[in-house]
């Protein structure tokens, strides 16, 4: 890991967001209604049109609002969201926390449940577990979070059972019992998806490792399969399972939209929908924005990561 | 195709592809009832004889609308996948043979679009386009297109440079020969295998759409939209919803062991 590897891949990620903000800028622009009308209303004269949209800059070439925008972006300026009436930095600097609380909680509980799963059916390959495992894997991958959502309120939240509230939020500070009721159900929808492609990843690893001449040497050695597992397979199974995770933040992203509009979650998600059926376009771009930037940073890291658990992995 | 009979979840996935394919070909003549008629006298029942699956809020036949529905549902994945699978073939195809600056401006452009995760891609697009089924359908189509059009330029980097690509071109073939007759067809097999799992996530895609209300709209009885019709009622007979959900898990489910299959099959690395 040279500094200037790293220095190269942190410009990959600048050019990558250049390539998204000119995206999300051409979306925006080619919208029907520009700023001035979402503010105004369809009722507003021609003059008060055309006034609001000097005093905003609309009138100016594309490229100049276009430079105008990053400008502000990179400044710290974000604009302001047209219906809400609020600057966009704290509308979306709120949800991204909140968003961030749900994402956090389900990569953990994934991780704490995907890798165990992953190895028990690697050792207990062929038996009962493993099947359950691979079909529990394969179910979780075909529905969609919406279907999964909706089942899990269906069983765990309807009035007769009452196990967990149907949507929600209440911040950590404010009471951690309460927070984890709201976050169970959808931090476990997002989790059940990843579980499938961890869980498989880690077995398919795990299991080429323990047919490893390393392997064999450990257990001839007369290690207890215990200490061969945890000293020897496991820390070699692991990062293939940390590239699928990271490959997963991407769809993390993706679900946390659906996800959060069904439970009624404010963060990211919610906003945007939110953003999306109000026109609200300075909302809309400094979120793609966000997104298309954490995975950015995500992969990157990821490839960190790995570079650490493997030692024969090395960047240059 | 003797082979895919041979590889369990490869039978599994060909079961599930044909009971989605029934639902899709003969659908409509397998429904017992008109899928908008109301049956006032048996609203939110669970399954009985009369209604196999149940009825919905307004006592309409769940059987018979997910029958009638299987052709909005699936025929959009299918459809949208094969747009996506085209123009990023296209795109793909073309970075790869031709190379130089233009491979590389095309790959810069899109890494970028590749970290956009699809839905939101695909929401930014309807948005644009305005909600509906055609207009959905070529959202994800679009959404599919960058990560199509890496796995088809791969293909043809490990291929422009074999024995008989360049036998080709020493033979002074003209480009378009060398990629219809050389090239397209040994890059085909990874872009049908990622074209297939990609039907699967396609329909999720374009039944989440449906269900946000972007998608499908009322009457049709799109999947999705059968879920987010449902839902307030859900308590009251979880049926409404889970019969449509699960059945979008199977149509996906079907598409995604199909797909494991194919590349288990036409990859020889992989055959054990």
């Amino acid at each position: 890991m040279t500094p200037a590897y790293l220095l190269r891949r942190l410009g990959a990620i600048v050019v990558v967001l250049v390539i998204v903000s000119l995206t999300v800028f051409g979306i925006t622009m080619v919208l029907p209604g520009n700023a001035a009308v979402m503010i105004l209303g369809e009722w507003a004269t021609p003059e008060q049109l055309a006034a609001l949209e000097e005093r905003l800059g609309l009138d100016r070439p594309v490229w100049a609002q276009y430079f105008d925008w990053v400008g502000g972006i990179l400044a710290g300026d974000w604009g302001t969201s047209l219906r809400l009436q609020l600057p966009v930095a704290q509308v979306v600097g709120d949800a991204i926390a909140n968003s961030a609380l749900l994402a956090v909680t389900a990569l953990v509980a994934v991780t704490l449940v995907a890798i165990p799963l992953g190895m028990l059916a690697a050792i207990r390959r062929g038996t009962g577990a493993d099947l359950g495992i691979g079909l529990v894997a394969y179910v979780g991958t075909a529905m969609p979070e919406f279907v999964t959502a909706t089942l899990l309120l269906v069983f765990l939240a309807g009035p007769s059972v009452a196990l967990f509230p149907a949507g929600g939020f209440v911040a950590p500070g404010e009471s951690v019992a309460g927070f984890l009721a709201h976050v169970a159900l959808p931090a476990g929808t997002l989790a059940l998806v990843m579980t499938a492609h961890i869980a498989r990843q880690v077995r398919s690893e795990m299991t080429d490792v323990l047919g490893s001449d390393y392997v064999r040497a450990a257990r001839l050695k007369g290690l207890r399969e215990w200490t061969v597992i945890r000293r020897h397979a496991l820390p070699n199974s692991l990062a293939p399972a940390v590239a699928v995770i990271s490959l997963d933040v991407g769809y993390l992203l993706g679900g946390i939209i659906v996800v959060e509009e069904i439970f009624a979650w404010p963060g990211l998600g919610r906003l945007l929908i939110y953003a999306l059926e109000n026109r609200d376009l300075p909302v809309i771009q400094a979120i793609t924005l966000v997104l298309a930037l954490v995975y950015a940073l995500s992969n990157l890291l990821s490839d960190l990561v790995i570079a650490a658990l493997d030692p024969r992995v090395r960047y240059a | 195709m003797r082979e895919l009979l041979r590889h369990p979840p490869g039978i599994a996935g060909a079961v599930l592809l044909a009971l989605v394919a029934v639902a899709v070909l003969l659908g409509p003549w397998l429904a017992p009832y008109d899928p908008q008629a109301f049956h006032p006298a048996a609203r939110l029942q669970g399954p009985s004889a009369a209604y196999w699956l149940g009825t919905d809020q307004f006592g309409r036949d769940l059987f018979s609308r997910l029958m009638h529905g299987a052709r909005a549902t699936i025929l959009f994945g299918l459809g949208a996948t094969l747009i996506g699978v085209a123009a990023g073939a296209l795109i793909g195809v073309t970075a790869g043979v031709t190379g130089g600056w233009v491979d590389s401006l095309i790959m810069r452009i899109l890494d970028g679009l590749l970290a956009v995760p699809d839905l939101l891609f695909a929401l930014l697009i309807v948005t644009v386009l305005g909600g509906g089924v055609q207009q959905a359908m070529l959202a994800v189509a679009v959404a599919f297109t960058p990560g199509m059009a890496r796995i088809a330029r791969a293909a043809v980097l490990s291929i422009r440079t074999r024995e008989y690509v360049l036998a080709a071109i020493a033979r002074g073939e003209s480009a378009a020969w060398i990629i219809g007759r050389e090239v397209l067809p040994n890059a085909v097999g990874p872009i049908i295998v990622e074209a297939t799992i990609r039907v699967a996530f396609a329909i999720m895609i374009g039944a989440t759409l449906g269900f946000l209300g972007l998608g499908a709209q009322p009457p049709s009885t799109e999947w999705g939209l059968m879920v987010a019709e449902a839902r307030q009622f859900m308590f009251r007979n979880p049926f409404v919803v889970a019969v449509p959900g699960v059945a979008i898990a199977i149509a996906a489910m079907g598409f995604n062991l199909f797909g494991d299959a194919l590349r288990d099959i036409l990859d020889p690395r992989r055959r054990r």
